[in-house]
């Protein structure tokens, strides 16, 4: 019952949290550009007002185009639910697997994609086009790096890795470690549509890829997906941060080392938010065309980690 | 009586019945009798697959059936699990083909075609029940005479039938003639042509003998399966034959392929060197990687259809490629996992492929096109053909919680395991491996994004797309069997296991590949668990409960006209259509598809910078079948013609002719 607990409280967590690393990662890069910028809570301000506004969808629309936000909100609260982030004893293992989070964070993309080309316009079109490019072009890295993690336990089991590396740091500070670090980073910033892959503050039709998707949606429909796209960034940069750092990641459910894993989490999808928003002032987004360059770059080296991580093992 | 005889008679028998029945059948009734034929046939299967499976053998020898030979049946688990999923197709489809060519219907009407179809079922079932080479052999050109009859159904209609029917039949028989070569050179070296003796004399045989019985076997299996490069027959074939056909071929035919290749490789030859699976891994990789991309960049719903079914085969082949490389390295638990992970995504895609086929033959019949490109707006004219459909692009998609998810999740278990001292070739192969399975999904995903969000939502393109109809209750039935066994497959797939397990074992694999009960599948040697159902339930329950919270608390909804820029309402026209959702994919895979491109700018008479039209034309042709087959083609071609000039008319010629051979027999019998 507990590990029940512990799920609707990192779901929770996530959620509330999502927002505010947005809000976090604006602030930091409007200091950095020389400017005022919002508030920290900001975005969770326009989701208030988002949600109480009225949903209008366009004529041609269909079933696809309003299920959309659901799925995406569900499939991110239910990797926020099991994946281990406060706690590495979840109450679904058979859901915190690596392949499995990768394909509901999929699922949550393609539904989304449905619901562009369901607007019948051709921004929406444009914008699932382009997603489902990157996201075919993901994929492949995404899961080399898993291979290299999985090797530390033989199972893709993501408690079972977390928990691995927390209590043996020297499986966790390897060449492999490092090479699949880099490559899932690179990824994250794809999936999660971040600079240099997509420009999230952008609406211009030539470089747009998730706001051209969402484009015609308004109220509450708006207020889901936009929660739910932050939730996804929240969810990658915490698997990111738990896979690599992972320690502060309680073991058990006992309310006292959940509050300080909470507190751990948070400091540490901070500090993450901190590095990339800094990291985005430096950089332009990339070509659409040349966004195959670069995940084929990490591509070489998630298959370097895997290769290292047996080699050298 | 044994069960597995009692429902193979039956299925026989009815397969009989309904073939004569359906000759005089007045043409109002035939579609009813051979649908349900069909469909009896194929349950009469799946009930004999499901005896095998749960552990029921069943050997005959009829040694008056046939002159020489006789017939030899043997049903084990292997058999059984392909008598099961040869089965639940025929019986879906059967139910499909009484609506789609009934009343008002479309397709072949003539009654020749018509009795041929429980026949091929027959056919279909005898292939994995024959137990010698002899009986084997009959059945697999059985089922390849009847399937090419059933292709050639609408060959009145178009000049592309009967090319596809061409190509089908030379790659068919020439597959033929190998597996012939390879069989009865096995059946030579054992000293038997009964299944249990090559088993028997299996490990003894030479390595240079076994080697070349499996790349002969190979070469035939692999083209019925539909394997690049042995591949060009399947999208044509598929694209053109009636769709009940292309749903049978498709998601059964092509399956005893993958039959083919397990009873010869693993059981009958027992295993064999590593070269052997590391060649059929290769490809099956080369499958995956081009058949899913030739389907993302593809604008014909069927043949896209059929492209998508050379990348799954290609899927199956590296899992079988798996096991026999772990086998070979002693590694029998992770050997079991990937002959499972193969044969699960058979039957996954057994049951994907047959909903997506008969939802592309009810989007064929009532739209009276398989262009995506004038397709859209099917989901407000067809809302149920739509919805079976989505079930079974997500399948195919391998998105949870889809069926296809389960089995290419134990495919990557498989392939992701390490093994110490595995050697280099391994440890570069099982990684590389791992980036072609998830590369294969990745485009596989966007392609199925790509059908169902230009086929089906949106505005309709086309006047075929805007007049269209929802299909008879009789298909949507067919194809609501099919998802739920997909939906069945995909949540519950631990029903599976201990048929997987006892054929596992029978093949001398690991004896116990899952651990526990429950409805989560464990893995007992890598200790990974998935649990479908808990996505399933988790995923559906969370969505409707948000939506369900949307409706109670928000405001409702109210529908404008969308963002138009200023300019005026949206045309269809202005959507992203199949070809231009692709294009980007095409242009990152420009070096692979070299797709063909011509742009004709006509300028004004009065100034050559004034433009007055624009021509742009793309074709994308099928780059392995242009220069692998095209010039042996041209070869065989050219043969043919100078072999014309030998018989030139002249009876003086023939005579000489003649007297030649005789001398030439004559010079050879003294010198032997």
């Amino acid at each position: 019952m507990s590990a029940w607990v512990t799920a609707a409280v990192q779901a929770v967590l996530v959620a509330a949290v999502a927002p505010l690393v947005i809000g976090l990662m604006r602030a930091v890069r409007a200091r950095l550009e020389g400017r005022a910028g919002g508030r920290l809570a900001q975005p969770w301000r326009d989701l208030r007002k988002q949600l109480r506004k009225e949903p209008v969808i366009p004529a041609d629309a269909g079933m696809f185009f309003t299920a959309a936000p659901v799925v995406l909100m569900a499939t991110s609260v239910l990797v926020a639910g099991a994946a281990p982030y406060l706690s590495t004893a979840g109450p679904l293992p058979g859901v915190a697997d690596l392949v499995v989070v990768v394909g509901l964070l999929l699922l949550g993309t393609v539904a989304l994609a449905l619901a562009g080309l369901d607007t019948g316009t051709a921004f929406g079109g444009m914008g699932a086009s382009r997603e489902m490019t990157i996201a075919a072009l993901v994929e492949p890295t995404l899961l080399l790096a898993v291979f290299a993690l999985s090797t530390r336990v033989g199972a893709t089991d993501l408690g079972a890795i977390v928990a691995a590396g927390a209590t043996d740091p020297a499986r966790v500070f390897t060449p492999a470690g490092a090479l699949a670090a880099a490559a899932l980073a690179i990824a994250t910033l794809a999936e999660a549509g971040r600079l240099p892959v997509d420009n999230p503050a952008t609406h211009l039709e030539l470089t747009m890829v998730h706001e051209a998707m969402v484009l015609e949606y308004a109220g509450r429909d708006l207020a889901l997906v936009e929660w739910a796209a932050s939730m996804r960034l929240t969810i990658l940069l915490g698997l990111l941060a738990n896979l690599f750092i992972p320690w502060g990641v309680a073991s058990g459910a006992q309310p006292a080392a959940l509050v300080l894993a909470a507190g751990v989490f948070v400091v540490k999808l901070a500090a993450l938010g901190g590095l990339v928003a800094a990291g985005e002032v430096f950089v332009a987004k990339l070509r659409l065309f040349r966004v195959p360059e670069l995940l084929a770059g990490s591509f070489v080296l998630g298959l370097l980690a895997v290769i290292a991580s047996s080699v050298l093992a | 009586m044994n069960p597995v005889a009692a429902a193979l008679g039956a299925a026989f028998a009815l397969a009989g019945s309904g073939a004569i029945a359906a000759l005089p059948a007045p043409a109002r009734w035939g579609p009813a009798v051979v649908g349900a034929a069909t469909a009896g046939v194929g349950i009469a299967g799946a009930a004999a697959g499901g005896a095998a499976v749960s552990g029921t053998v069943w050997q005959a020898y009829l040694p008056d059936l046939l002159p020489l030979a006789g017939v030899r049946l043997a049903v084990d688990p292997l058999a059984g699990w392909f008598l099961l999923l040869v089965g639940g197709v025929a019986a879906v489809v059967g139910v499909y083909t009484i609506g789609y060519l009934g009343r008002d219907g479309h397709g072949p009407a003539a009654r020749g075609a018509l009795a041929v179809l429980p026949v091929f079922v027959a056919a279909m079932l005898l292939v994995p029940a024959a137990g010698s080479v002899s009986t084997f052999l009959l059945a697999w050109e059985l089922m390849a005479v009847t399937s090419l009859l059933l292709v050639l159904g609408e060959h009145r209609h178009s000049p592309a039938v009967r090319t596809a029917g061409l190509w089908y039949a030379a790659m068919t028989q020439a597959g033929f003639v190998t597996v012939l070569l390879g069989l009865t050179r096995l059946a030579a070296a054992a000293g038997g042509e009964s299944f249990a003796a090559i088993r028997a004399a299996g490990a003894g045989l030479s390595p240079v003998t076994a080697g070349g019985v499996f790349l002969l076997c190979l070469a035939g299996f692999a083209s019925k399966a539909g394997a690049v490069p042995l591949h060009p027959w399947l999208p044509r074939a598929h694209a053109e034959a009636p769709s009940h056909v292309s749903a049978l071929m498709s998601a059964a035919m092509v399956k005893l392929g993958v039959y083919g290749i397990v009873r010869v490789g693993f059981d009958l030859l027992g295993g064999g060197a590593r070269w052997w699976w590391l060649l059929l891994g290769a490809l099956g990789a080369v499958s995956a990687l081009y058949g899913i991309l030739q389907a993302a960049v593809a604008t014909d719903l069927k043949r896209l259809l059929a492209f998508s079914t050379s990348e799954n085969v290609g899927l199956i082949l590296l899992g079988l490629a798996a096991a026999g490389v772990w086998a070979g390295a002693g590694q029998d638990g992770v050997a079991g996992v990937a002959l499972a992970a193969a044969l699960l995504h058979a039957a996954n895609h057994a049951g994907f492929k047959t909903l997506l086929f008969c939802g592309a033959g009810s989007v064929l019949r009532s739209t009276g096109t398989r262009d995506l490109d004038a397709l859209g707006g099917l989901s407000r004219r067809m809302p149920a053909t739509t919805a079976l459909f989505t079930v079974g692009a997500l399948c195919a998609a391998a998105l949870p919680p889809g069926n296809g998810f389960v089995s290419e999740w134990l495919l990557l278990q498989a392939l992701l395991h390490q093994a110490p001292q595995a050697g280099t070739v391994l440890t570069v192969a099982a990684p590389v491996a791992v980036a072609v399975v998830a590369l294969t999904a990745g485009v596989g995903v966007a392609t199925y994004v790509k059908v169902l969000g230009t086929g089906f939502l949106a505005r309709p393109r086309g006047d075929g797309a805007a007049t269209a109809v929802e299909s008879p209750r009789s298909m949507l039935v067919a194809m609501g069997l099919a998802a739920a066994a997909c939906a069945g497959l995909a949540i519950v797939p631990v029903v599976a296991a201990p048929a997987l397990e006892r054929i596992a074992g029978e093949l001398r694999a690991g004896p116990e590949l899952f651990a526990g009960g429950g409805v989560d599948l464990r893995l007992a040697g890598i200790g990974s668990i998935v649990s479908p159902l808990w996505v399933a339930v988790g995923v559906i329950g969370l969505a409707v409960g948000f939506a369900a919270a949307g409706r109670a608390l928000g405001r409702a909804r109210r529908r404008a006209p969308a963002w138009d820029c200023g300019d005026g309402p949206l045309t269809a026209r202005m959507e992203y259509t199949a070809t231009s959702f692709a294009e980007p994919l095409q242009r990152v895979f420009d070096d692979v598809l070299a797709p063909e491109q011509d742009v004709d700018v006509t300028p004004a008479a009065e100034s050559a910078y004034i433009v007055r039209a624009v021509a742009y034309r793309r074709r994308l042709p099928d780059r392995i079948e242009a220069h692998l087959y095209g010039p042996v083609i041209a070869a065989a071609d050219a043969v043919g013609r100078a072999g014309r000039r030998l018989a030139n008319g002249s009876v003086h010629r023939y005579l000489a002719y003649m007297l030649a051979a005789l001398v030439a027999v004559l010079v050879a019998g003294v010198i032997r």
